[in-house]
Formats: C-alpha cells, sequence, structure tokens
C-alpha cells in the first residue's frame, strides 16, 4: 500500500544551527531527511511511521570533504559521488573510494550520503565496513554541542545508534595514515551492480619486518551492527607471516573470525553460507599479504 | 500543503502540493509531464531518472521516485520533453529528435519505451562525464537502468553511435 502523501510534512530549515535548534525544541519530533534514497523508499512501500520529517539536503554545512596533513574529515551530507570524484579519498582511502562505487547506481550515488548510510545503521551497509578498517570518528552535533567518539562505539544494537533525539551526524574523520598498509575489500551479494550485499569485508594491515604489525578488519552482514572483526585481528596481529606461516594463520584466524560472527538467515542469504564466506574473504586477504 | 516553484526545461511551474509528494508524482499528475515513468518505485529501475542542477552545478542523475518536491525546489530539472523539445511536433518532430534519441531509434535501443526516457536521460549524464566511453563506463553509467526488452546490447550500441554522432 502507498502511503498517503497528505499526511507527511517535511520543512527545511536553511541553515544548521536553526536544523538544530528545531530538533533542540522538539527532541525526537522530526526525522532528518537527506538524500532520500532510504527513507522515500519507505514511503513509496507505505511503511515510513515518521510522519514529521525535517530537510538536511541543501545544508551546505554538511556537504564538505577537509583535507589537512593529518586527516580528512568527511561532512555527513557529502554524497557517494562527492566521494568517488575527490582525489585525495580515492589515494588515501581506496576502501572508502571502492565502497562508493557499488553502492548503489549512479544516480543513487548523486543522492545518497555518506552520513545517511551511518545513520540509517543497516548491518548490511557499504560504507561502515571501509570506515571501521580505517578508525573512523564521528562528530555528533547538537544545540548542547558537539562530542566526536571512535565510529565503532556508534552503532550499539540492531539499527539502533547512540545519536541522541536531538542530535545530528556531522561529520567522519579519517587518519591519514594508511599510505604503507595494505588494503582489501570485497563485497559479495547477488549480482555486480546495484546488490545489497550478503556479506562484506575490509580490511588494512601493515607488515613489518615479516610480522603482521597492525591489522584492521571490518565487516558487513557478520553481526547486528556493522563491525570490526576483534578476535581475529587479535590472533593475527604480531604474527609472523610467511609461505611457511601462513597456514596456521588462516587457520587460527579462521577460527577465531567463526568465534565472533553471529549471522542471520534472511531473504538474501543464510547464517551459513555469511559464515563461510567471512572466512573465505578472510583467507583471501591473508594470502595476499604473503 | 506548500506552494513550491520549480524549474523545469527552463519554465518556471508553481504547484500547490504536499512537501513530501514524490517529485516523479508531481510531474506525471500536477504537470501532466509523463515521460518520466514509475517502475519499481524504489530507486533500482531508472525508469523515472531525471536530470537535476543546483546553481552553478553541473547536471546529476537522480530518480525522480526518491526525489521529495521540496528538495527540488531552487534547482534546474531537466525531464525526457525537454531534452529535444522541438521533436514533440507532430509535423517534422522526427527531424528535431535529439542525436541520443535518434541513436537509440536507429539502432533498436528502444522498444517498448517504458525504460527508454530514464536510459537516454542516463546516457545523456553518462556522455557529458565520458565524451567517448569505455563499455565499462556504458555498463556502469547504465546499471541503475534496467531494461526487460533489449537485453541491454542494442542500447550499449546506440550510446556508443551517440558517442561518435556528438564528437
Amino acid at each position: 500500500m502507498r502511503s498517503n502523501v497528505v499526511e507527511y510534512d517535511l520543512i527545511a530549515p536553511a541553515s544548521l544551527p536553526a536544523t538544530l535548534a528545531l530538533l533542540g525544541e522538539n527532541p525526537g519530533r522530526y526525522t532528518p531527511i537527506a538524500g532520500g534514497t532510504e527513507l522515500m523508499v519507505a514511503l513509496s512501500a507505505g511503511r515510513l511511521a515518521q510522519k514529521s520529517l525535517l530537510s538536511l539536503h541543501k545544508l551546505r554545512e554538511l556537504r564538505f570533504i577537509d583535507v589537512l596533513p593529518e586527516m580528512v574529515t568527511i561532512g555527513a551530507g557529502a554524497t557517494f559521488t562527492d566521494l568517488r570524484r575527490h582525489a585525495v579519498i580515492a589515494a588515501d582511502f581506496p576502501l572508502l573510494a571502492q565502497a562508493a562505487s557499488w553502492t548503489g547506481s549512479i544516480a543513487n550515488q548523486n543522492r545518497g550520503t555518506l552520513g545517511g548510510n551511518i545513520v540509517n545503521a543497516s548491518p548490511a551497509a557499504d560504507s561502515p565496513p571501509a570506515l571501521l578498517a580505517y578508525d573512523a570518528r564521528v562528530t555528533l552535533v547538537s544545540v548542547r554541542g558537539a562530542r566526536t567518539i571512535a565510529y565503532t562505539d556508534f552503532h550499539v544494537s540492531y539499527k539502533k545508534t547512540v545519536l541522541a533525539p536531538d542530535e545530528l551526524l556531522f561529520s567522519i574523520t579519517l587518519p591519514r595514515r594508511f599510505g604503507a598498509h595494505r588494503s582489501y575489500i570485497r563485497k559479495v551479494g547477488t549480482r555486480n551492480a546495484q546488490a545489497i550485499s550478503k556479506i562484506a569485508l575490509a580490511g588494512v594491515a601493515l607488515i613489518s619486518e615479516g610480522k603482521i604489525a597492525e591489522i584492521a578488519l571490518g565487516a558487513a552482514s557478520l553481526r547486528e551492527v556493522p563491525t570490526r572483526c576483534t578476535a581475529a585481528e587479535q590472533v593475527l596481529r604480531g604474527q609472523m607471516i610467511s609461505s611457511g606461516t601462513i597456514g596456521g594463520l588462516i587457520a587460527s584466524a579462521r577460527a577465531a573470525l567463526a568465534g565472533e560472527a553471529r549471522p542471520i538467515d534472511d531473504i538474501r542469504s543464510t547464517a551459513k553460507y555469511r559464515a563461510a564466506v567471512a572466512g573465505n574473504l578472510l583467507e583471501e586477504f591473508l594470502r595476499q599479504l604473503v | 500543503m506548500s506552494e513550491i516553484n520549480l524549474r523545469i526545461n527552463g519554465s518556471t511551474h508553481t504547484v500547490d502540493v504536499p512537501p513530501m509528494k514524490r517529485l516523479l508524482d508531481v510531474l506525471r499528475e500536477d504537470l501532466k509531464l509523463t515521460g518520466a515513468k514509475e517502475g519499481c518505485g524504489e530507486g533500482e529501475c531508472g525508469s523515472c531518472s531525471v536530470l537535476i542542477a543546483g546553481s552553478g552545478e553541473q547536471a546529476e542523475l537522480v530518480n525522480s521516485c526518491l526525489v521529495p518536491v521540496l528538495q527540488a525546489e531552487g534547482v534546474e530539472i531537466t525531464t525526457i520533453e525537454g531534452l529535444a523539445p522541438g521533436c514533440l511536433s507532430k509535423t517534422d518532430g522526427a527531424a528535431k529528435l535529439h542525436p541520443i534519441q535518434r541513436c537509440f531509434l536507429e539502432h533498436g535501443g528502444a522498444q517498448c519505451g517504458i525504460c527508454t526516457p530514464g536510459m537516454i536521460l542516463a546516457t545523456h549524464h553518462l556522455l557529458a562525464k565520458h565524451p567517448r566511453p569505455r563499455l565499462e563506463e556504458i555498463q556502469e553509467g547504465l546499471a541503475g537502468n534496467l531494461c526487460r526488452c533489449t537485453g541491454y546490447m542494442r542500447i550499449f550500441e546506440a550510446v556508443q553511435q551517440a558517442a561518435k554522432a556528438a564528437k
């Protein structure tokens, strides 16, 4: 059933301060809408529960990519197209550029925002594995002020985040320290274009003197929230990696990953398939490091 | 209801509509611009594609089924009706088709016609970014536009011809 659009209200404050003031005066009343690639689908399908919406689409304050020597800060309103076209994102954060390129179609990338992808909080979303692997931090703003937290602390449980009712996601910050790291990302969906992932894994690793000095793994659809694979990271960190040790490393990393994975059966895949393929992706990454 | 001014194909239209009404529905129901079609209504099929340009910005392809009409205020919207306005003439319309339209016609890139307005606009957007697109660029540029008739090969040929024609 199509929603009755007359029942819905949408307002578009002209500035970020005006937006935050409205959210502060009426906490929980308004649902922010940016590019609409998620909420408008719900509207068409007759399952958009929120009746009062607040447009972020034209807020220039949210649409930026700031490059500093040590970090890049991406406004929550930057679109996937903005990410794909940015030379520093392509050079320093190829996993994010790659994830942006397989988020929906070109038309969806022109509208969909990085902030929306994060706040919508789907465990299958495309950008979170890359952001997790890159140690992203997120800045949340409200009339009460701003706070910056590790992205790993943002998702609390299925579709639940730490955002307070009067808060907006303002920006995502990535440290520019992965130039010497090896990186890996793979999304497994039903087809190449426009598929929601069954499972996805992004990873970065720093190999130094034959050892895995650093490793970070971010996964989609492995648990109820986008997640770092900390158990697998832990068994890999500090280990020698060579053609002689790789067999044992793969076995222990796969076992650790299987232990922390909590995939589900749903219309896109099965828990068994997801767990098996997550292990295969991790193995593929590790073999590339030798 | 909100009074909203829309710039469409070079003309200004004022509509009094609910602000969350989909741009697609405003185009089709309120303005009788029925070139944009509804296929899936969830941003997967591209048959409702239109081009939108903010001031001083390059036109971007969007799915009009996913755009609340309030967000379309103050931007330049191009629908299939605006690509080559002369082609709507009943006397010499065929001669005034946009080169992309002509290439789709000549190469069998249009069959039932439901996806065609979106395909043409997606091709327009693609060629603006990649004047001589490689096959992979065509495939990616049109990946959000589904066609159930042609099997896509004739569409790819039409796009390649349109790129040559524009040279």
